[in-house]
């Protein structure tokens, strides 16, 4: 057996004259929680639902679990699960209900797989009797795993479980889907949250359309060149536009209560990484700092910055 | 057939929870087989009349109590001279005017022939025809009887032709025994369609059609099991209806309840697998109501001959009638409960109707995508 549980090769979709996907690749293996992160329009949902057999991509094959995605489509739907971007159970039927509904039409029990949703449905337990529409957003999509997991599909497709659901609910909800991937299920995650990025195995960047990189988190983060700095004060319009006359090349754009400043990478993309702390620079904190304070801003702060997934994709997406 | 049922169960869920479509379903019926019956009917009862009788002698009161005594009509004005006939119709107040010569009995007995004058308000025609219909048969047996009583034979005879008629299955000419089947006929095929063309442009709405279709579950499945649970309350409906049409209005029951109920049951699969069709087309539940209120509605009221007498269509029309399961409905309904007749006389009607749940449902699965568009 194939150690790929999904294989899409030179996918292509378009809406009328909207290309959604253009030429995508890119494999899963088998246990593997694979994020495709990329914002709204990105193309997530349209990939998801040609691997879900749902729509017929235009060019490019694609094979879930051995099985195509056009031709094998009754077989691969008894082994997939899927929770699509927006909370799709029936709102007028309860916690229970909905669940022995989706059980019932897999050919299975509630019973029978139990395990596998125990660690999830616990917390619904309480709510078995309320319907789905009166649930909170992080109980509705705690709901909809389990009722995409009920009936032990061998790859599980989530499209943006963390969106609209709070903080919390987001990282418990992360925390299940760790244990899945214990279980050997394969899941393939979307999420335009670049912080979810950071949980998964292997993450693709996709950009209208296209995939712009694929790595683990790890390895995107590292293959990052540009000396990136955090600073702030207490005008940060004011500071983010200063910042981006600092030198041709520079991007500064909001970052939490920071604005990152990414420098023209001088260093080509070595495989030896040049940090940004290295002193060889002609600019340093220090620079930026006095530089701030002489444009007249208040309380600057400028820090070395680590890259994150986001750091990542607002380069690529510059590219 | 477990996950059938489980779908089927969901679908039950789905209905009794909403209030609106409970309403709908049980609600709009009862409503309109009541408004219908009461409003829509052509039949005359105490239609106030006016009387201008300067004679005032045995004939002319007999005649008069005779019109009165026949119930279609009630003497609402005495008119006391031919100027107060104008006002009395503007004012709407009567719909016919019975008016005598000075010497009505006089000249019947002398001369054996007598004038007398009938005036409409024909504003609404056909209630004015029906009014002077009513009114020149009753003055018809009174003038036979009047000459077998009072001439005898010393007047010489004017042979005279006597159509004896019979109205046959429904001797009083009663409306609702026309009405009642058209209604319900009408009022089953757009709950049943309406209802079930709406339920799966909705799971396309909310988003649950991509689940379902992302499942094991087969097209005919979804189909079937989207029209069961319908067809079950439609039944309820259909007896409601039936019910009301026998207490409320006096519809007769010839025939079997038996074959009534199938008979009823194939029609509303027959609707509902019409409105699966629809909803398999439809994208949004606006939409799908649009669609079946338009498509079904018109041709359901015009063209299968509840209202008007298909003979009287032109061939073109006629033709495009029968693509209507109402016009194979009208004629099974009313063979059962006012002919009393059986499956031996209905059968042509009763095959098209399964010929067309075939086709539809067989359509409906067809068109089913199993992808999104």
């Amino acid at each position: 057996m194939s150690i790929l549980s999904i294989k899409a090769n030179s996918l292509s979709k378009a809406y009328g004259t909207v290309q959604a996907v253009k030429n995508v690749s890119f494999d899963v293996r088998k246990g593997e929680i694979f994020g495709l992160i990329g914002p709204d329009g990105a193309g997530k949902t349209t990939l998801f639902r040609i691997l879900t057999s749902l729509l017929l991509p235009d060019a490019g094959q694609a094979s879930v679990d051995g099985l195509d995605v056009v031709q094998d489509f009754k077989l691969l739907r008894q082994r997939i699960g899927y929770m699509p971007g927006r909370f799709s159970l029936y709102q007028d039927l309860t916690v229970q209900e909905n669940l022995q509904f989706f059980a019932n039409v897999f050919g299975t029990t509630i019973e029978k797989n139990y395990a596998l949703i125990r660690d999830i449905y616990v917390q619904l337990e309480p709510f078995k009797h309320r319907r789905a529409g009166a649930l909170s957003g992080g109980m509705k999509q705690k709901l909809a795993l389990c009722c995409a997991l009920i009936h032990k599909p061998r790859v599980l497709f989530l499209d943006e479980p963390g969106t609209g659901v709070d903080p919390v609910s987001r990282k418990e909800f992360w925390e299940m889907l760790r244990r899945l991937r214990d279980s050997d299920i394969t899941i393939l995650v979307s999420t335009p949250y670049m912080d979810e990025a950071e949980l998964c195995d292997r993450v693709a960047l996709l950009q209208k359309g296209e995939i712009m990189a694929i790595d683990t988190p790890e390895g995107i983060t590292a293959s990052y060149q540009r000396p990136l700095f955090a600073a702030r004060s207490d005008d940060m319009y004011r500071l983010i536009t200063d910042l981006r006359t600092l030198e041709p090349g520079a991007d500064c754009y909001a970052f939490g209560e920071y604005a990152h400043l990414a420098l023209a990478g001088t260093a080509s993309r070595s495989a030896t990484p040049t940090r940004p702390t290295t002193l060889s620079r002609r600019t340093s904190t220090e620079t930026i700092q006095q530089y701030l304070e002489s444009k007249g801003h208040q309380n600057v702060e400028v820090l070395n910055a680590t890259a994150t997934i986001e750091d990542c994709f607002i380069e690529l997406m510059h590219d | 057939m477990n996950r059938f049922f489980a779908f089927v169960l969901k679908e039950f869920r789905h209905i009794y929870r909403d209030p609106r479509t409970m309403l709908i379903l049980f609600g709009m019926p009862v409503v309109q087989v009541l408004l219908f019956g009461f409003v829509l009917t052509n039949e005359v009862k105490d239609a106030n009349i006016a009387i201008l009788d300067p004679s005032k002698d045995v004939a002319s009161i007999r005649l008069t109590n005779k019109l009165v005594s026949s119930g279609y009509f009630r003497v609402a004005a005495n008119l006391q001279s031919p100027e107060q006939l104008e006002p009395a119709f503007r004012k709407g107040s009567i719909k016919l005017a019975l008016i005598f010569p000075s010497d009505f009995g006089h000249t019947l007995d002398h001369e054996g022939t007598a004038k007398i004058q009938l005036i409409g308000d024909a504003s609404d025609p056909n209630t004015a025809t029906t009014l002077i219909n009513y009114a020149n048969a009753i003055i018809l047996n009174f003038q036979q009887e009047y000459a077998q009583s009072s001439l005898g034979v010393q007047q010489a005879q004017t042979p005279l032709i006597l159509a004896e008629t019979r109205m046959r299955y429904n001797p009083e000419e009663k409306a609702v025994f026309n009405f009642v089947p058209g209604v319900m006929t009408l009022i089953l095929m757009l709950v049943s369609a309406m209802m079930t063309s709406i339920t799966l442009a909705r799971e396309k709405e909310l988003g649950t059609m991509e689940i379902l279709l992302v499942s094991p579950l087969k097209p005919l499945q979804i189909v079937l099991g989207k029209t069961a649970p319908y067809l079950a309350l439609s039944f309820l409906n259909a007896a409601l209806v039936v019910l009301i049409g026998m207490m409320v209005f006096g519809m007769p029951m010839r025939g079997s309840f038996l074959l009534l109920g199938f008979e009823c049951f194939l029609y509303m699969f027959v609707a509902l697998s019409l409105g699966i069709l629809i909803s398999t087309r439809a994208q949004t539940q606006m939409a799908a109501l649009f669609v079946s209120a338009l498509s079904l509605m018109m041709p359901t009221i015009v063209l299968s001959g509840f209202l008007f007498p298909r003979e009287s269509m032109p061939v073109f029309l006629q033709a495009v009638g029968t693509a209507f399961p109402a016009t194979w409905f009208i004629p099974i309904i009313k063979g059962v409960m006012i002919k009393g007749v059986g499956l031996s006389y209905l059968w042509k009607e009763t095959l098209v109707l399964v010929g067309m749940a075939v086709v539809f449902i067989g359509v409906s699965v067809r068109n089913f995508k199993s992808r999104l568009e």
